[in-house]
This record gives C-alpha cells, sequence and structure tokens, in this order.
C-alpha cells in the first residue's frame, strides 16, 4: 500500500515538473492554432513586410511592417539609455558601494521591478509625455521617444541585477592580480573584471532587450498608438503588444482580425523565445 | 588620461551618477503617488462602487475583483509549481529532459505579458468556453507566476542540507515521507516568499485579464468564478486613458492603491525572507 502510494505521488510529482515544457508548448499550439489562420487570405511575406494596417477597413490591409518597426524603434531607443547605464549602475553596485549603500541600492532596484506597468504608464502620462512636448515644441508627448525612456526605466532591473551577478561571479583572484600588478580600482574594473564578466553583461542586456519588447501596458498609455511607419523618435508608434492589447476586444472571435493578431502574438512568441534562449546559451557559457 | 587615479575619480563620479539616474526617479513615482493619491484615500474611496461614470465614488469591486483573480491563480499555481520545484530539486537527473525543463522555466518567464493573455483568451475563453470570467482570469494569471514559484521554491529546497536527507532516509523513511515531513517543512519560509511575490506580479499584471476577465465597469461584485470582474490595474488603465475628466485624485488615489498592494506583499516576502535568514539553524 505503502509502495502503492509512494508510486502514485512520484508519477504526480513528474507530472507537474513537466508542467513547464506543456504550458510553453500548448501556448505556442493555441497561438498557432488561432494565428496561421489568417495567412489563408494574406501571404507570410505580405504580412510581415505589408505598409498598412487597418485591419477593420473593407477589404482589411494586414501589413505588421509598421508595428515591427514601431516596436524596434522604441526597443532601441531603450537600449541606447538603458544599456550604459544599467551596466554602470550594476559596476558601481558590484564593486564600488559601500555594503550598506549596495543593500539601499539593491532594494531600491528591486523596488522599480515590483510597481506595476500600468502605475508606470500612468506616471509617464502625467509627467514623461508634457515633459517631452514642451522640451522638444511637439503637437503631442505620445511619442516613440516618450516610450524609450519609460522602457528603459523598465529595462533597469533585469540589466542592472544580471549583471551585478556576472560581475560578484567573477573570481576574486582575477582583480587581486590586477591590484597587484599596480593597476587602480577602475583599471583592474575596466581591464579585467568588465572583460571577464563580459558574456553574463550580455545575457543582462538580452534579457532587459526581451523584457521592452514585450511590455505592454506602459508602452500603449504613452507612445500614442499610431499605426504608421515611424519617420523620427518625436512621432507617435504603435508597437506590437500594443496593437494586441488595444485591439483584441474590439476583434470579433473568428474574424480575420483575430486571426490576424494571434498571428502577431506568433512573432512576439518567437522573437522572445530566441532572446531567452541565446541569453541562456550566453549565460551558461560562464560556467 | 596620463594620471590613473584622476581617470578612476572621473570613472567612479559617472558610475554613481548611472546609479543616481535609475534610483532617485524610483524614489520620486513613489513619492509623488503618496503624496497625490493619498488626499483621495477614504472609507468611502475603498467601500464603495464607482459612481457617475466612474468620476467618483470607490473603487471596492475592483479592489475585490483583483482579490479574487489573485487568490484564483495561487490556488492553480501553487501546487503545481511546489511539486515541479520538488521534481527539479529531488528527482531530476542532470540529463538533456532536465535542461529541457529549465529552458521551457526560462522561456515561460520570458513570455510577453499580452500573449499569456491571447493564451488565456485562445484556450479557457474560447476553447474550453469559460468566457470572459474569474477562471479564465485565474488560470492565465496561474500559469504566468509559474515559473516565479518554480524558481524559487526550487532554491529554498535545494538550501536545506543533503545531510537532512540522508538521515530521514537512514531512519527508513521513504523518500517522499522524507521530502513531505523533513524537507518540505524547512524550506517553507522560502516557498511562502515565492508564493508572495507571485501574488503581488499577479495583482499588477493588466494585460493578461484585458480579454480574459476584466470588466470596464460593474456596479455590483461578481458572485461566481464565471462572471466578469473588474481589477484594479485595468480600472487604473480606463479612468486614465479611457474616461475623459476623471479628476487627477481619483486617479492617483486608484494608482496609490494598487502600488501600496503590490509593495506590501513584497515587503512581506522580503521580511519572511530576513527572519529565515537570520534563524537557519545550519
Amino acid at each position: 500500500m505503502r509502495k502503492f502510494r509512494e508510486f502514485f505521488i512520484e508519477k504526480l510529482i513528474l507530472i507537474c515538473g513537466l508542467a513547464a515544457i506543456f504550458f510553453v508548448v500548448l501556448i505556442f499550439l493555441f497561438l498557432l492554432k488561432e494565428g496561421l489562420s489568417v495567412f489563408g487570405t494574406v501571404s507570410p511575406l505580405k504580412f510581415l513586410l505589408g505598409k498598412s494596417w487597418y485591419p477593420i477597413s473593407e477589404p482589411a490591409q494586414l501589413g505588421i511592417l509598421p508595428l515591427i518597426l514601431g516596436s524596434l524603434l522604441v526597443t532601441l531607443g531603450a537600449a541606447a539609455i538603458s544599456i550604459p547605464i544599467g551596466v554602470a549602475c550594476a559596476v558601481y553596485i558590484a564593486e564600488i558601494a559601500p555594503l550598506k549603500i549596495k543593500e539601499v541600492l539593491k532594494s531600491g532596484i528591486e523596488l522599480l521591478a515590483a510597481i506595476p506597468s500600468v502605475v508606470l504608464g500612468f506616471i509617464g502620462m502625467v509627467t514623461l509625455v508634457p515633459w517631452v512636448k514642451s522640451m522638444f515644441h511637439l503637437p503631442t508627448g505620445l511619442t516613440a521617444l516618450s516610450g524609450s525612456i519609460m522602457l528603459a526605466f523598465m529595462a533597469m532591473p533585469t540589466i542592472v541585477s544580471i549583471a551585478e551577478d556576472a560581475l560578484y561571479s567573477v573570481p576574486k583572484s582575477y582583480k587581486e592580480g590586477a591590484l597587484a600588478l599596480g593597476a587602480t580600482h577602475w583599471q583592474a574594473i575596466y581591464r579585467v573584471i568588465l572583460p571577464a564578466a563580459s558574456s553574463g553583461i550580455l545575457a543582462a542586456v538580452m534579457l532587459g532587450i526581451g523584457r521592452v519588447i514585450g511590455e505592454t501596458m506602459a508602452v500603449m498609455m504613452i507612445t500614442g498608438n499610431a499605426a504608421v511607419i515611424p519617420q523620427s523618435i518625436l512621432v507617435p508608434i504603435r508597437t506590437l503588444t500594443a496593437t494586441i492589447a488595444a485591439e483584441m476586444g474590439e476583434a470579433v472571435v473568428g474574424s480575420e482580425h483575430y486571426f490576424a493578431l494571434f498571428a502577431v502574438g506568433i512573432v512576439l512568441f518567437v522573437m522572445s523565445f530566441a532572446i531567452n534562449v541565446t541569453a541562456d546559451l550566453f549565460l551558461h557559457k560562464k560556467k | 588620461m596620463r594620471n590613473p587615479k584622476r581617470a578612476e575619480k572621473i570613472a567612479f563620479f559617472f558610475l554613481f551618477l548611472a546609479t543616481l539616474l535609475i534610483v532617485v526617479p524610483v524614489g520620486l513615482i513613489v513619492v509623488i503617488i503618496i503624496q497625490k493619491g493619498s488626499p483621495a484615500i477614504n472609507w468611502q474611496f475603498l467601500t464603495d462602487i464607482p459612481r457617475q461614470g466612474m468620476r467618483a465614488g470607490g473603487i471596492l469591486p475592483a479592489i475585490v475583483g483583483t482579490v479574487y483573480l489573485v487568490l484564483g491563480a495561487i490556488i492553480f499555481a501553487l501546487p503545481i509549481g511546489v511539486l515541479s520545484a520538488v521534481y527539479l530539486s529531488e528527482y531530476a537527473k542532470d540529463n538533456f529532459l532536465t535542461r529541457i525543463i529549465k529552458l521551457a522555466i526560462i522561456n515561460l518567464a520570458g513570455v510577453p505579458s499580452v500573449v499569456y493573455g491571447l493564451f488565456g483568451l485562445a484556450l479557457f475563453v474560447v476553447f474550453f468556453r469559460f468566457g470572459a470570467s474569474i477562471l479564465s482570469g485565474s488560470l492565465t494569471l496561474g500559469i504566468m507566476i509559474l515559473p516565479i514559484i518554480i524558481t524559487t521554491s526550487r532554491e529554498a529546497l535545494e538550501s536545506v542540507p543533503y545531510s537532512f536527507r540522508e538521515v530521514s532516509r537512514s531512519l527508513g523513511a521513504s523518500k517522499w515521507q522524507s521530502i513531505s515531513s523533513i524537507v518540505l517543512p524547512n524550506a517553507i519560509s522560502g516557498i511562502l516568499t515565492g508564493t508572495i511575490l507571485g501574488l503581488g506580479r499577479a495583482a499588477g499584471e493588466t494585460a493578461p485579464i484585458l480579454f480574459t476577465v476584466a470588466a470596464f465597469y460593474l456596479p455590483q461584485l461578481p458572485s461566481s468564478i464565471f462572471h466578469q470582474a473588474m481589477a484594479l490595474p485595468y480600472h487604473l488603465y480606463v479612468i486614465s486613458t479611457q474616461v475623459p475628466n476623471v479628476d487627477e485624485k481619483i486617479r492617483y488615489g486608484t494608482a496609490l492603491v494598487l502600488l501600496a498592494l503590490v509593495l506590501f506583499m513584497n515587503l512581506v516576502a522580503i521580511i519572511i525572507r530576513y527572519k529565515f535568514r537570520k534563524k537557519k539553524k545550519w
């Protein structure tokens, strides 16, 4: 009887162990199930490279290039801001800050990670958006730039904590060797410690970018939601994520629009999958 | 730069500046929300339904909806997550399957939140015909927080010393008996920390509930898990972008309640972790 119970429980544990795989596959299958239908009416190439997104006009134009470019633009902007600042902050926390300040800084960054994105979006609307508008004398502050700044901020916790881990796990003997040879602390940091931690830092940057591409609410609230190919960083844009969030509410289940939004979901899923797998490879290289 | 000491000073100054650029805005955001939101907080705001097209009254249905959703998510995710962590820490061998499971967990954590929303819509709302309901929303949120619970529980289980298991097994306990009566009780605070962090995450997310449960406006409290519900994050989104002329005070007040809820849970998690570290006997 005891043996039977043990056997049953161990099988249950194994099934739960496989749950993560099961759900990843399930998510992908259901995205495919709903999303692939759209390619009956529009070819995959036309879908990805089509220049206009008018899903409810007659006939519907389902080209997601403006959305892809919108996502890319805010992501590049966010990366340009968050990578240097995030890595610098990680170096400061890992190498320079005294122990007590280090704890305070780390909890401050954990705090940032905990703030819901809709709250950050709201704060962005009432502070950042008017600031961008008056700073650049624009008709509206709901621009790609506002989105980039906010997203850079939201990527910080990921970048800082993973990069800090990478810097921290560099063997202390490397640093001691450099200092013993007469290097200053800063020389030891950028000649020895940073290169030694480079694959971990790269992983941190990639995961930060993954976070940025997938971010939905804040970006929808402050980038203006104009599905046109962006000509500059100071115009409203619309991202892949915001499109799904803004339009799925109105799309009729089973309509072409509904399928097209799932196809956008497939694009997002594949992107985040690629980013996470690559980042994981970099993290494992380190070990 | 001729003088390396001076170069070091300049470099360290910029590193410090970068750190301030992150930490100061975080503090400012919290201070602004507390300052502008607290005048709105009173008993009526917390216990009344929204009135006059959400421009007056309170936010009770949104608070209650969020509590239901979060509880539903945890009821679903906690058993699966903890057992999954038990598998990884106690049973899994270092083989290809384990590698794939770990990769799947990382990917599950990285799936954009709006894609969870799509998935919940396709599977629970449409395929299982649960409709837009608390059940659909809870299950969607539950799958979303699964990686958080698995990862933290696994860490907690692995931090229990191996000798505990050996002693228990040598006294004749079976593997599962050792796990259930020795390993799990010793890992409970770590598991609790992960659970609360998961709760906080579920309470703050908007995109996964957009199409699976969230109601624009409901004048009464939900009475069944097959009903739609309002939720705090979605309510904040609605009153700050969809409804014109809502008093700033109400927006800030809603943001404050949501922020306070999420930060409170994180604080509790941090305190548990801290006490646990101090009490550790081994």
